[in-house]
């Protein structure tokens, strides 16, 4: 569990990275934390020609808050964000979600952005971009470009970033005042990768539930408030076109059966909170 | 001369018994073990990197090395055969023609197996190289389950042993059948205990030189014992014990049994560097680990209990199939007979048969592991009492009560003959229900059934043997072969205490320590003795057979340490001070009897100033060992070399006392189910333990909460998994589950202590007890809770759900026992995931099944001619970096596959063949590259179609059904299932853009897929767009 000869970069800039990139193109692989990518190069799952190592570029070391969202640099790890201060107030779904992100040691290294760009199926914080309609912003030697999360995320750890690019940061949108959000998770182990994840955000109008771990990425859903029993049988009905995987720990229609179920929770939870209010 | 000066703590209270604080700690919490990897390496020291099969069940047909051996820093590619020319097969307790090299030979019978063993100068050139190795393999039908073994031989593994049952005896205790002729119930579990093992932290380290000079293999590894594969290993090594000098380090990152798989790569590495004439170290990764080192054994049983109208347990009638994966590997398999005495548990039962039978399997060869054999057992037994309450009306705790062997029968012979030597178990359980504790889990349990929670409560009896009988494993054998072979009995324990002449003590024994903390309770022990405190005394534990006493029994296994080894130490220990007793009682003048060691002082014990320091008198024997008396022996090193008299070899009824002290533990939980996700969480545990005498109360309860948590796994997490073509599925610590601190709930613990008479401390062991007992305590909370029937483990949330599903369904309570863990069974499934086959080969009964379809704006002739035409087939294969037509219809293809970044390059075969011309096509494939090896087989089906726009179109349906072993299947299985949809998906598409005759190939991917997402897909995730 060696991996393969690389050539590892880490520069001090942006530009030298960017012109990294602009170079090798596809033989090269950006990695930030490496929680994800260190693993594969060991397993040689991975062969990079080129590891370009951008956790010590300060200028994607940020996080900045405007009233419309939230801006994460490609350099801030998950447990800087979780003690960001504002987080439970501008990201409450982000602030309930970071906890079950892996463990202490992991988030300690593994960044925000690469959890995105690792774009596992199972993943919480891409659960979060697409649910929370969020933006990922790339970067190349030519400029920015920033893609909405659907277009983001294109499969099973997949995503529309090209081999010249990298991600820069991302943007998570902040919710009114009048939004609620709640999230669980089945997983069999604290930190692992959920079985099933499902994610809610709304108001006294509508409901929106993120699916993670069934499909090859995040499934939302758009629904409006009615009564328990319909609104099970609507994400029932939603639901059932997923096609979940199955693997050695649970079968895809374990993992897609259990959704109506934990979105009915997240909902009896989210009207608790709107009526305490 | 300096006088140690005692220790600040010291009192004159006696050391053992105490929680005295770990002496290794310091070191290890400071960083500065010395593990295996640590130790100093020689010059010129070489690395080993192994190479795999990736097949369950595969002949090899050849394995050339050429470009791996000319690869740079590469110094030799060894392969089996080359091992074997100076080597032998290793030897079994089980006579068969079932050989076991280091490296296979001319099969290979489980994935992992070593096939060829690269040298070179570091560990990452030698993996460069292993990827430029070629092997011809062809594949052979796997055998995966222990019922397939015992009953289907049509595949047997080793065709020399004629079966794949390599042992089969049956015994007979009593009279059991007219037990149960008469008895008034008779209740049957059929239980399926899975594979799974107690999984260290470090894995398995070999460094190995040949001296050519004295003809001798000088070896390090974390080798934990039992030594009676010193033998095992020299013999392979082709060489007489006194030849293979075998160290082990200072300390261990853990092996709960588990690191006795070193000792086959201590052959292999051991040949490897005499091959090359350098040393070689090898250090084995995680993958390597969990997929090829070890693991407990899988066993089903059928348990029948016949009982009385009172529920008074008559007779028991055990048959047992076990699993011993591909290879009998010594001491396999003790698995099964490491009970054997103790099969009737903690019930007085003097009717008992066993049938027993071990089967091979295409499955890691298995062994050691905490609790040895003892969850196979426990898990059908207390099922069993918890059913037969159930059927006869009775409290699960009162039927329990009832059969208990009685506090005035011990020491108690059971039916197979085990001593059991001490105990009143029945006030040990009322100690554990207490005078509320039960009352309290009933009562919870009570609050939460009422608010409509699923909420059980689990029990269990066990009983825990410790200090294995060399002799056991000769269970096996008839009487009348035991009497040729001639008697195997005892079990020898050893350890050394020296006082040197500056008085200063140091101890060692033969046993290994993987973290218990040995060193502790042994100064404990010494300094009881000899009036000194116990930080005073060094300890050393790395092992040098070389040099150190040892005998076949030597290790750290079966719980033998507080029992025998500490046993040991004492009896080194008072010989050491009788001689230094002689001296001072000249120099005091008053009787060896009268003197007391306390403090660092000899002193009398009527008049204590009349003393001398404990320093002046070792001073003595060394400078004047005229001075001692020659009765009692000259010098101050002792080594105490002792076994149990009780140990004796099995009779010629097959009775064995297979272990020398035998424990009590009862336990009781708590489990809560969450209805919806079945989800099993432990509310409450509690657990007592009567382990004799409890040399350090706090080290105890360490042993209990390791071994819980490691039984805690087992219930609810833990399983080896493998597909039905044998290919393992659990080669991450993702994906094999062991619990973590989040996990693991608080443990109340007991203790009721009833020393054992026969032990020379009255300690029992009691490191392995939580692993027997606590899997069964949690299934019977899980059964009480879901009200259903638990057969097999582990209760994963999706094992439970399916528990619950069934029990909705009204369905037979009878779980199925082979359904994979996590897997739903066949029958509800979605139609989806289990497409009716076209034909037999499309659907092989495992592996990964998917369909789909498609339109595509083009008439089926020429999406048929695009198929069939291999220059656009070539540019509908992703990655294609080579391309040719072997003929009509039959294809090879170098293609790098992958999805995202995860890549790797694949030979690919495939064969077209039309099933009905224009219309319907079967491609049958299969691709071998350094990530693994894949199968399968697709079914692709044309019709025409009227698009919207009135122009001819396509509806194109696919099935397939792919198989994946290897490393992807190890390490990905999360994924698997959606990279191959992906895949697949991708080829279709582009066959769809290919053959739409107005999409100009650009001939990039992305406008492939661009042209692809146009496609309307049934199974996709993408339907909405």
């Amino acid at each position: 569990m060696k991996p393969a000869r690389f050539d590892y970069a880490c520069p001090d800039t942006l530009d030298e990275a960017l012109a990294l990139l602009a170079e090798e193109g596809p033989a090269a692989r950006v990695m930030a934390g490496g929680q994800s990518l260190a693993a594969m190069l060991n397993m040689r799952l991975v062969e990079p020609r080129v590891v370009l190592d951008i956790s010590r570029l300060h200028e994607l070391a940020y996080i900045t808050a405007n009233d419309l969202y939230v801006e994460v640099g490609a350099a801030v790890t998950q447990r800087e964000l979780l003690a960001w201060p504002a987080l439970a107030d501008k990201l409450p779904l982000i602030a309930q979600m970071l906890p079950h992100v892996g463990h202490t040691q992991t988030r300690a290294r593994g960044t925000v952005c690469g959890s995105l760009a690792h774009a596992d199926p199972s993943s919480e914080l891409p659960l979060a971009l697409a649910l929370l309609n969020g933006e990922v912003v790339l970067q190349s030697r030519t400029g920015i470009r920033t893609l909405a999360a659907r277009a983001f995320h294109t499969g099973l750890m997949t995503t529309a970033v090209e081999p010249f690019e990298l991600i820069r940061a991302v943007r998570f949108p902040v919710l009114g005042d009048a939004a609620v959000t709640a999230f669980t998770e089945v997983s069999q182990r604290h930190g692992d990768f959920a079985l099933t994840a499902v994610a809610l955000t709304g108001d006294r109008r509508r409901i929106r539930i993120g699916v993670a771990g069934v499909e090859d990425r995040p499934k939302v859903l758009d629904l409006l408030w009615r009564d328990d029993a319909s609104l099970q049988d609507e994400i029932q009905a939603k639901v059932s076109t997923m096609h979940g995987s199955d693997d050695i720990h649970a079968s895809g229609a374990y993992r897609r059966d259990l959704v109506p179920h934990l979105a009915m929770r997240l909902i009896e939870e989210a009207r608790d909170a709107l009526s305490a209010r | 001369m300096p006088v140690p000066s005692p220790s600040a703590k010291t009192t004159h209270k006696r050391w053992v018994g105490r929680s005295v604080a770990r002496v290794e700690d310091e070191a290890l919490v400071r960083g500065l073990g010395q593990y295996a990897d640590d130790l100093a390496v020689p010059r010129a020291l070489t690395h080993a990197a192994f190479l795999r099969s990736p097949h369950a069940h595969a002949e090899l047909r050849s394995v050339d090395a050429t470009a791996a051996a000319a690869h740079p820093g590469i110094i030799a590619v060894l392969t089996g055969p080359e091992l074997a020319a100076i080597g032998k097969p290793f030897i079994t307790g089980v006579k068969t023609d079932a050989p076991h090299y280091p490296l296979a030979i001319d099969r290979v019978r489980y994935m992992g197996e070593p096939v060829a063993v690269v040298i070179a100068t570091s560990r990452y050139v030698a993996e460069d190289a292993l990827e430029l190795i070629e092997v011809d393999y062809a594949p052979l039908p796997a055998v995966v389950t222990p019922g397939h073994a015992a009953t289907d031989q049509s595949v047997v593994l080793h065709p020399g042993a004629g079966s794949n049952v390599l042992h089969e005896r049956q015994f007979r205790y009593g009279d059991p059948e007219a037990e149960f002729a008469a008895a008034a119930h008779v209740v049957t579990v059929d239980t399926v205990y899975p594979r799974n093992a107690c999984t260290p932290i470090e894995c398995n380290v070999v460094q190995a030189s040949f001296h050519p000079g004295e003809q001798l293999y000088d070896v390090v590894a974390n080798f934990q014992g039992p030594y009676t594969l010193h033998t095992v290993m020299a013999r392979s090594l082709g060489v007489p014990g006194n030849r293979l000098r075998l160290r082990t380090p200072p300390d261990s990152g853990g092996s709960f049994g588990v690191k006795q798989s070193v000792f086959p790569y201590v052959v292999a590495i051991g040949l490897a560097a005499r091959l090359v004439g350098q040393p070689v170290k090898w250090v084995e990764d995680r993958l390597e680990h969990l997929s090829a080192a070890t693991s407990a054994t899988n066993r089903v049983t059928k348990l029948r209990g016949a009982f009385d109208v009172h529920g008074t347990l008559l007779a028991l009638d055990y048959d047992q199939l076990e699993d011993c994966g591909a290879y009998l590997r010594a001491p396999e398999p003790a698995t099964l007979y490491r009970m054997h005495g103790n099969m009737t548990g903690a019930y007085a039962v003097q009717n008992l048969a066993i049938h027993n039978r071990v089967v091979v399997t295409n499955k890691t060869p298995t062994g050691l592991n905490r609790g040895f054999g003892g969850p196979q057992v426990y898990f059908p037994l207390e099922r069993l009492m918890d059913k037969a309450a159930a059927t006869l009306g009775v409290d699960r705790v009162e039927i329990r009560r009832r059969n208990l062997v009685p506090a005035d029968a011990m020491p108690y012979r059971t039916a197979s003959g085990a001593l059991l030597d001490s105990g009143d178990y029945a006030h040990s359980l009322e100690c554990a229900l207490g005078s509320e504790r039960h009352a309290s889990l009933l009562e919870r349990q009570r609050e939460r059934r009422a608010a409509g929670r699923l909420y059980g409560i689990g029990y269990a009896a066990v009983v825990e043997p410790s200090v294995s009988n060399m002799g056991y494993i000769t269970t096996l054998m008839t009487p009348a072969e035991r009497e040729r072979a001639g008697p195997k009995n005892g079990a020898l324990a050893t350890a050394t205490v020296n006082v040197d002449p500056a008085g200063s003590v140091t101890v060692h024994a033969a046993s290994i320590p993987q973290g218990q903390g040995h060193k502790t309770v042994l100064a404990q022990v010494v300094a009881d003795v000899l009036g000194i405190g116990p930080h005073d005394i060094v300890v050393l534990m790395d092992h040098d057979t070389g040099k150190d006493p040892w005998s076949i029994a030597s290790g750290n296994y079966s719980s033998r340490f507080a029992a025998v080894v500490a046993g040991a130490a004492h009896r080194a220990a008072l010989t050491i001070r009788a001689r230094i007793a002689a001296i001072a009682a000249a120099d005091l003048n008053v009787p060896p009897v009268e003197l007391e060691f306390r403090d660092g002082f000899i002193s009398s014990r009527h008049n204590p100033d009349n003393r001398v320091p404990l320093a002046r008198t070792a001073a003595k024997a060394h400078w004047s060992p005229l001075a001692i008396p020659a009765a009692a022996g000259a010098g101050l090193r002792e080594t105490a070399t002792w076994t149990m008299p009780e140990l004796t070899e099995p009779d010629a009824q097959d009775r064995v006392n297979s272990s020398g002290a035998h424990g009590f533990i009862f336990d009781l939980c708590g489990v809560e189910i969450d209805a919806v996700t079945g989800q099993a969480k432990v509310d409450r545990y509690i657990t007592m333990h009567d382990a004799g005498t409890l040399l350090n109360p706090q080290l105890a309860d360490g042993q209990v909460r390791g071994a819980f948590a490691q039984g805690l796994g087992a219930a609810l997490l833990e399983s080896f998994e493998y597909q039905a073509d044998g290919s393992f599925a659990s080669g991450t610590l993702a994906d094999y589950l062991p619990p973590t601190a989040c996990e693991v709930p608080d443990l109340e613990i007991l203790h009721d202590p009833h020393p054992s008479p026969l032990t020379p401390l009255g300690a029992k062991g009691l490191g392995e007890g939580n692993c027997m007992s606590t899997p069964v305590c949690i299934a019977n909370a899980v059964a009480d809770a879901l009200q259903t029937s638990v057969d097999t483990l582990p209760l994963n949330p999706a094992r439970v759900h399916a528990l619950m599903q069934a029990e909705r369904g009204g369905a037979d309570d009878d779980a199925t026992p082979t359904a994979a863990p996590g897997s739903t069974p066949e029958d509800q499934l979605p139609a989806a995931l289990h497409p009716a086959p076209e034909t037999a080969a499309a659907d092989d009964g495992h592996g990964m099944t998917g369909e789909g379809s498609t339109t595509i704006r083009a008439a089926p002739d020429a999406v048929w001619s695009c198929l069939n035409n291999p220059g656009q087939l070539r540019a509908l294969l992703p990655g294609c970096k080579a391309f040719e037509q072997s003929s009509d219809g039959e294809y090879r293809a170098e293609l790098s596959l992958g999805v995202g970044p995860v890549r790797g390059l694949f030979d690919c075969r495939f064969r077209f063949t039309p099933v009905v011309a224009g219309a319907q096509l079967r491609i049958d494939g299969g691709a071998t590259g350094a990530l693994g090896a894949s199968s399968g087989t697709a079914i692709i089906r044309l019709d025409d179609v009227l698009q919207p726009d009135g122009a001819s179109g396509t509806r194109l349906d696919y099935r397939y059904s792919v198989t994946l072993t290897g490393k992807v299947a190890a390490v990905g299985g999360r994924l698997l299932d959606g990279a191959s949809r992906t895949l697949i998906g991708q080829m279709i598409k582009a066959l769809a853009s290919a053959a739409e005759p107005e999409r100009e190939e650009r001939g990039t991917w992305a406008s492939r897929l661009g042209a692809g997402l146009r496609s309307r897909w049934s199974d996709s995730g993408d339907s909405e767009s």
